[in-house]
């Protein structure tokens, strides 16, 4: 949901793109003996399969590989696990919900990474189809993680015969699983010689693997990997490779929250390669290739005509809205303390757009007009172990521009540095910069200092220190600071604690992380929409879910609980439904169509609605209308939620938020924008203009917390109710049959002894019971008298 | 100086005979000889009387525009997409500057004007000509034409 229309003004100039016969990156040129790395591999398994080609949409089977065994086999994929799950999420969380325990952490033997396309996977006439998602059971919340990705992995995947792909166990030593759709095989390699960092082991495997020594070749080939930050990070990112025969680049797009590149490291896989010797615009099987196409054209005429007035994302992709975000005071600035900084002017797009060379297309996957995929080439490098070498880096998207604003880095050269070796080392941006942020705050407070730190000056924007952090982080250090800030911010946070270091109420609550994975870069304490958006999700506080702030904020279009919660039931749902199909999101809805005007709903932005529909419709061969579309993702949504309570979380006491993402923690924060929470103490009652005058800064803070604290608790009920769901969070039984998981009998049963539980203990009452309970005023009522209201059902 | 035959139109002498556009379908992948919707050249009627057709003057917009490669510009200066290798995914169709790269109903593979002259051949009225144009012009105009980065 874009805000307000155009907020910004572009200013760029036209150039060139003329690209015939290649582009000139300027890149440094590595020499591999590619004979000699590939001589080195040692075959430790091989599984022959039957080729055949996709049929609507579904390749009919995934493939699991257990790397402690070194077993191979396939498994089909019934019409009831299309019909529960529909594929890409839905099938990553059915295989883990089958291989794993609630016990099973991210290291257990049992523990799977799941990558899965969905049935618009591949599909190469509309924007943004070529989305793979993953998952495993993350090392920063304990629960599932899913992410996703473009990139050319999860088409190859499907076309060479496979809809998801399990991993599961640990290899004994480094290993690849290959993929070989030419040749209709899987194998198991040992992979001794390749490089660990992504940058490298990309383009090695990508010649390695080439059916030729042809661009064309190359092309056909699709390599994840992660990093050295992955083995010694909860950070670890996946990155999935395109090959850019244009730039003569493997480009890299991230699988970056939940630490899916440190499982991938634990478990010794140095790469997943895949490898296919044909496809063309029919490789998915389209029942009607036509009404696809129809639906393509829309939108590819949106993006030439409509963009370059609202995003300009084909220009400079996401990072179009820092200006946005800066002028809507929702940027996060040296750790989600301030939204706004002058200093972030330098962070505004034109001055990544002089860096980016333009050589469209740039999009991860065939067909995509949006082409958000920006590229500085030549880049070179500043630090570390790359010094002084030139690459071509992706990036950077808003997140890491955002991300670096928390961390109060303002040059753009540093912005693309820690880009380029967060992608290389296989590290969150996001994960990485809201965790930074919090140890730079601490920093400035005293609670780490330079010693605490390893020598680190961790003052805000020192650039130098955020890189060498990094890079210690990815040599292995074994610094007690390193090591434990490296694991994400819940568990430095515990660390703090045990130290005793610092004010705990004030660590708890400045450091930005709610199930134990960092929030993405967005000011959440003016919309209370968002602040659900971020902590009543599944798995952690990812805008991926819900972006409710200009619907909520500035638009002011969801003004009451109810509204609020009708809109935590819908985007939530809807915004993950491409993950259930294989697309991105960002066709729907950053570039917006003509009739969007005079829509009824316009943040649900209906003719893309539809054309999702017509894309189900084109491809599947049956009718799939708009709200067929929502009720499969409603299904998965609250299949995830049921597999968290599974795991022993899933719970109000795990949607809580630190209050930073409420409100202001600290003294400097509530000055910083003191008329308005001055007012709004105000407004809200809870004291008089001539109290508040006299209040202390502090007192006046905690005034303030307690109504927000309350205002967050009244929330979750109502979304809860909105939802289906108990007083502490739990999907009922009831609506679990209701969304077609009557079959589910021992997830069922569990739910029921858990809500059982609750009830024991006092839980399943509205108003809260983890912070302090909300008390519902006069003008004010539960979502319904009757807390277990389910039961009626 | 490059150049590139490109079919010019005379409106004058055309009569709507369409014998143009069956014999450029004929010559289309599909071999087709309906035309219209087959056909990368396309007259049209004007509410005036007046004849229009629209045609690839080879600008080469479209080269920039494939993810895969598959459109070229050959050593004659004509711009040609390699059936082969082509994706499918239709944004050449929906970025030409003069809506001249086609998509015939029931192929996923477009098709355009390759200046073969069978179109001239076919009209009676001689109102199609194949022209040497300078490519730098042609280039430059379009993209001046549709500036920024995407055009």
């Amino acid at each position: 949901m874009k805000g307000p229309e155009k907020t910004i003004t572009c200013d760029f100039k036209p150039r060139t793109l003329k690209t015939e016969g290649g582009f000139e990156t300027g890149n440094t040129k590595h020499q591999w003996d590619y004979a000699r790395i590939r001589a080195a591999h040692k075959v430790l398994a091989e599984y022959k399969y039957e080729r055949r080609g996709v049929v609507r949409g579904y390749a009919g089977r995934t493939l699991h590989v257990d790397l402690t065994t070194n077993e191979i086999k396939e498994k089909p994929v019934t019409d009831d696990m299309k019909a529960l799950f529909t594929g890409g999420k839905g099938f990553d969380l059915k295989l883990l919900y089958d291989a794993v325990k609630p016990g099973t952490r991210w290291n257990s033997e049992e523990n799977e990474l799941v990558l899965a396309a969905g049935p618009l996977c591949g599909v190469t006439q509309y924007s943004g189809t070529g989305k793979c998602l993953a998952a495993t059971i993350s090392p920063l919340t304990n629960i599932v993680c899913d992410s996703n990705a473009g990139g050319y992995f999860a088409p190859y995947m499907k076309f060479s015969g496979f809809d998801a792909i399990e991993i599961q166990g640990k290899a004994r030593q480094d290993v690849a699983v290959i993929i070989d759709g030419a040749e209709g095989v899987v194998r198991i390699e040992t992979a001794p010689l390749e490089e660990v960092n992504s940058h490298l082991i990309a383009e090695q495997l990508t010649h390695m693997y080439a059916a030729d020594d042809t661009d064309a070749a190359r092309q056909k080939v699709a390599v994840v990997s992660a990093g050295t930050g992955s083995e010694h990070s909860y950070w670890g990112c996946l990155n999935i490779s395109f090959y850019d025969p244009r730039r003569k680049v493997a480009r890299l797009k991230q699988h970056g929250r939940g630490g899916l590149g440190t499982v991938f490291r634990d478990k010794k896989v140095k790469a997943l390669v895949v490898r296919i010797d044909k496809m063309d615009g029919l490789s998915n099987d389209p029942a009607d290739p036509d009404k696809i196409v129809a639906a393509g054209l829309r939108h590819h005429t949106e993006m030439r005509d409509l963009d370059p007035h609202q995003c300009c994302m084909r220009e400079v992709g996401t990072g179009n809205i820092v200006e946005v975000m800066d002028a809507y005071d929702l940027l996060p600035v040296e750790n989600y303390r301030f939204g706004s900084s002058p200093r972030a002017a330098n962070l505004h797009s034109q001055h990544f757009y002089k860096r980016f060379t333009q050589v469209i297309p740039d999009g991860c996957w065939f067909g995509c007009t949006m082409a958000c995929a920006k590229v500085v080439d030549g880049f070179t490098v500043l630090t570390g172990p790359y010094k002084g070498m030139r690459f071509s880096v992706d990036g950077p998207e808003y997140e890491n521009s955002g991300g670096c604003a928390n961390m109060g880095l303002f040059d753009p050269d540093w912005v693309i540095e820690w880009n380029f070796y967060c992608d290389c080392y296989g590290i969150d941006t996001i994960s990485f910069a809201t965790g930074m942020a919090f140890y730079m705050e601490m920093y400035e407070y005293g609670i780490l200092n330079k010693e605490r730190c390893g020598g680190l000056e961790l003052v805000w924007g020192n650039g130098e220190a955020i890189l060498e952090f990094m890079h210690r982080i990815a040599r292995g250090d074994k610094h007690e600071f390193i090591v434990n800030a490296a694991k994400g911010i819940r568990k430095a946070k515990d660390w703090l604690k045990a130290k005793g270091w610092g004010d705990p109420w004030l660590v708890e609550n400045c450091g930005m992380e709610n199930k134990g994975l960092e929030f993405s870069e967005y000011m959440c304490k003016e919309s209370l929409a968002q602040q659900g958006g971020y902590g009543l999700t599944n798995k952690g506080p990812q805008h991926d879910e819900a972006w409710l702030i200009f619907m909520d904020m500035v638009n002011k279009q969801i003004p009451t609980f109810a509204d609020k919660a009708e809109a935590l039931h819908y985007f939530p749902v809807w915004r993950t439904w491409f993950g259930l199909v294989g697309l991105c999101k960002l066709p729907w809805n950053d570039v917006t169509p003509l009739s969007n005007a005079k829509a009824a709903e316009p943040a649900k932005v209906p003719e893309h609605v539809q054309n999702y529909a017509d894309l189900m419709t084109g491809t599947l061969g049956r009718e799939v209308t708009p709200k067929e579309l929502v009720a499969q993702s409603e299904r998965v949504y609250n299949f995830q939620r049921a597999m968290n309570v599974w795991m022993g979380r899933g719970t109000r006491r795990d949607d809580w938020i630190p209050y930073r993402a409420k409100g202001p923690v600290t003294e400097i924060e509530y000055l910083s924008r003191k008329d308005r929470y001055d007012k709004q103490l105000v407004e809200k009652g809870l004291a008089t203009k001539e109290a508040v005058a006299k209040m202390t800064v502090a007192e006046k803070r905690d005034l303030l917390a307690g109504y927000r604290d309350d205002q967050y608790e009244k929330l979750s009920d109502a979304v809860y109710y909105r939802r289906g769901w108990t007083p502490n969070g739990i999907p009922t039984p009831q609506k679990m049959r209701a969304l077609g998981f009557g079959g589910y009998k021992e997830l069922l049963d569990m739910l029921q002894r858990k809500i059982g539980e609750d009830e024991r203990a006092g839980l399943n009452k509205w108003g809260g019971q983890y912070g302090k309970d909300a008390k519902y005023g006069k003008d004010e009522s539960p979502p319904t008298a009757e807390p277990r209201y389910w039961e009626k059902w | 100086m490059k150049t590139v035959k490109v079919i010019v139109f005379h409106p004058e002498l055309c009569e709507g005979d369409l014998a143009c556009e069956r014999a450029c379908s004929r010559v289309q992948y599909f071999k087709s000889d309906e035309g219209g919707e087959k056909s990368a050249l396309r007259i049209a009627k004007g509410k005036d009387g007046k004849f229009t057709c629209t045609v690839c003057n080879h600008c080469g917009l479209c080269v920039d525009l494939c993810p895969v490669l598959a459109l070229k510009r050959l050593k004659s200066g004509v711009v040609a997409l390699n059936r082969g290798a082509c994706v499918g995914c239709q944004a050449c169709v929906a970025f030409c500057p003069t809506g001249v790269m086609r998509k015939a109903p029931g192929h996923i593979v477009p098709f355009k004007c390759i200046s073969c002259g069978k179109c001239v051949e076919a009209c009676p009225k001689k109102a199609l000509e194949l022209v040497e144009m300078n490519i730098d012009d042609l280039e430059r105009e379009v993209y001046a034409r549709h500036g920024r980065v995407c055009p």
